[in-house]
């Protein structure tokens, strides 16, 4: 159901009216709140030029905020490909039809997806060097740990998708000769990827906004440099984390457009399974 | 387990999850409460409250949480003053609450909007027919039949919500993550203990949640 003009009949005089009054009430109370967040900058200072002028020198971008969103997507890019791989293995795993793989891999994706990335986190960042005796690089800790928490989710998402692929396709696999690890590799698989494109994207930006997280363990990322750094030098703490906010939401916004675009494209062929929907109750969502 | 029979390691322990426990209770109440208006408002004939519900959205669901809290301390409070308790313990605590909430509140939001999705467009069709209004069709056919189906989305977030509490120790509340931190720095030969406590913790609690969540949801789910 499209939610737009099906819960509500086209409006007629009294309902425009309504709306109208609706639309004047909130729009006050609106510029109301935006009044206040004015005068509270107001107050403290916080429309002074000096604060925002250092985002208008292109040293601020070359120095902090651009090193800091490489950082950013370096850390995320590598995560990405190891929790999409990390995701598909476990996702198998959990499908093998031999207990002694099925048990294990199982008990890894639920272990790793309760656990908080943080605490992950701290644990390879300060804990492993007790252990290893030499030091945890940030970058690392950050990358593993999004790995094992994102690629868990992954893997149920994928495992998700591998059960809304028609049994047919699989039998008319086995039929015409093809090997378990071929049905799998070639038929399940890329069937489940495009079935679970919104929930796999989805997490996907969710791993993106996770590398904040390297602030905490000092790694250089885009909070670290351009949002602490920023604000250090300059004292402009909440005129940075806007700026580092639109950033972050550009970057994500980009990636959820990009995967709106390959849907689009993947339906047009007609074919692809709608991912499951057992009784009117949805499955599958990212995790926050 | 001798690192834990320590009386002020245990204790450490104890505090690091009643912060967790208590972030994650009034985080699900706020989470909740702006998430369901969100959702009304999205869905709402008058343009303005569509576009605010929008933006709020796709403002809170690209954004860290780490920035989110970051901005909660160093923005409302250090610069700008907002405080929300004497103590400087609870203000952090409540400032952490905040930052949840309105994080949270946007996949409350997205939940509920797609559990709305669910429901047949004859329903309120049919609603609509008996001349019911709009708030009528929603509170009284739609939502009721979504709720239902947002049982599982819902639970995720709010299992993700729990996990996400511990992000508020950057602003310096001693929970389970920071409490871990400490223990292991003082405990540097038991690492593998104390992390296994700690995560086992979450896992204990979180993964049976998970499975009761998703039994709900079936048991709940409207069958057509």
């Amino acid at each position: 159901m499209s939610t737009d003009a099906v819960l509500y009949d086209h409006p007629g005089p009294r309902a425009r009216a309504r709306n109208r009054i609706l639309t004047v009430v909130f729009g006050v109370v609106l510029l109301g709140l935006l009044y206040w967040i004015y005068r509270r900058f107001d107050e403290k200072g916080q429309w002074a030029g000096s604060l925002w002028k250092p985002f208008t020198q292109s040293s601020t971008w070359t120095d902090y905020i651009l090193p800091g969103l490489q950082g950013t997507l370096q850390a995320a890019a590598i995560a990405m490909v190891l929790s999409l791989a990390f995701g598909i293995l476990f996702a198998v795993g959990r499908l093998s039809d031999h207990w002694w793989l099925r048990i294990p891999a199982g008990i890894v994706v639920e272990f790793f997806r309760a656990v908080p990335l943080l605490l992950m986190m701290f644990f390879i960042f300060f804990g492993i060097p007790f252990v290893t005796e030499k030091p945890m690089s940030p970058l690392w800790a950050v990358v593993i740990a999004l790995t094992l928490y994102n690629g868990s989710v992954l893997a149920e998402a994928f495992r998700a998708g591998v059960r809304s692929v028609p049994r047919g396709q699989s039998e008319a696999a086995y039929a015409i000769g093809m090997r378990k690890g071929q049905v799998m590799g070639q038929i399940l698989i890329p069937q489940a990827a495009r079935a679970m494109l919104p929930v796999i994207v989805s997490q996907l930006v969710v791993l993106v906004k996770d590398t904040a997280l390297g602030y905490i363990i000092s790694y250089s990322e885009l909070l670290q440099l351009g949002v602490n750094n920023v604000a250090a030098n300059f004292g402009n703490v909440i005129q940075a984390a806007m700026v580092a906010a639109v950033i972050y939401i550009a970057v994500n916004s980009t990636l959820t457009a990009v995967a709106g675009w390959l849907s689009k494209r993947t339906r047009r062929s007609g074919k692809a399974p709608r991912a499951p929907r057992p009784a009117g109750a949805l499955v599958g969502t990212a995790e926050p | 387990m001798d690192v834990f029979s320590d009386s002020y390691n245990l204790d450490v322990y104890v505090t690091g999850f009643l912060w967790i426990l208590k972030l994650t209770a009034a985080g699900t109440v706020g989470a909740l409460v702006i998430g369901t208006l969100l959702a009304a408002m999205r869905v709402s004939p008058v343009p303005v409250l569509r576009a605010f519900g929008t933006a709020w959205v796709n403002i809170f669901r690209n954004t860290p949480l780490t920035l989110i809290i970051f901005f909660c301390y160093f923005g409302l409070y250090s610069t700008l003053g907002v405080t929300l308790s004497d103590d400087l313990e609870l203000n952090n605590y409540w400032l952490g609450v905040v930052g949840l909430s309105v994080y949270t509140a946007a996949f409350v939001c997205e939940a509920i909007r797609s559990g709305i999705n669910t429901v047949p467009a004859g329903q309120a069709e049919a609603a609509r027919a008996i001349g019911m209004t709009f708030r009528q069709t929603l509170t009284m056919i739609v939502l009721p039949q979504a709720g239902r189906a947002v049982v599982a989305p819902l639970g995720s977030i709010l299992i993700a919500l729990c996990k996400n509490a511990t992000i508020v120790g950057t602003i310096g509340l001693m929970e389970s993550s920071n409490a871990m931190k400490d223990l292991i720095n003082s405990n540097g030969d038991k690492v593998f203990t104390i992390f296994f406590i700690f995560a086992g913790t979450f896992a204990i609690v979180l993964i049976p949640t998970g499975y009761g969540f998703g039994w709900l949801a079936n048991r709940l789910a409207v069958k057509r």
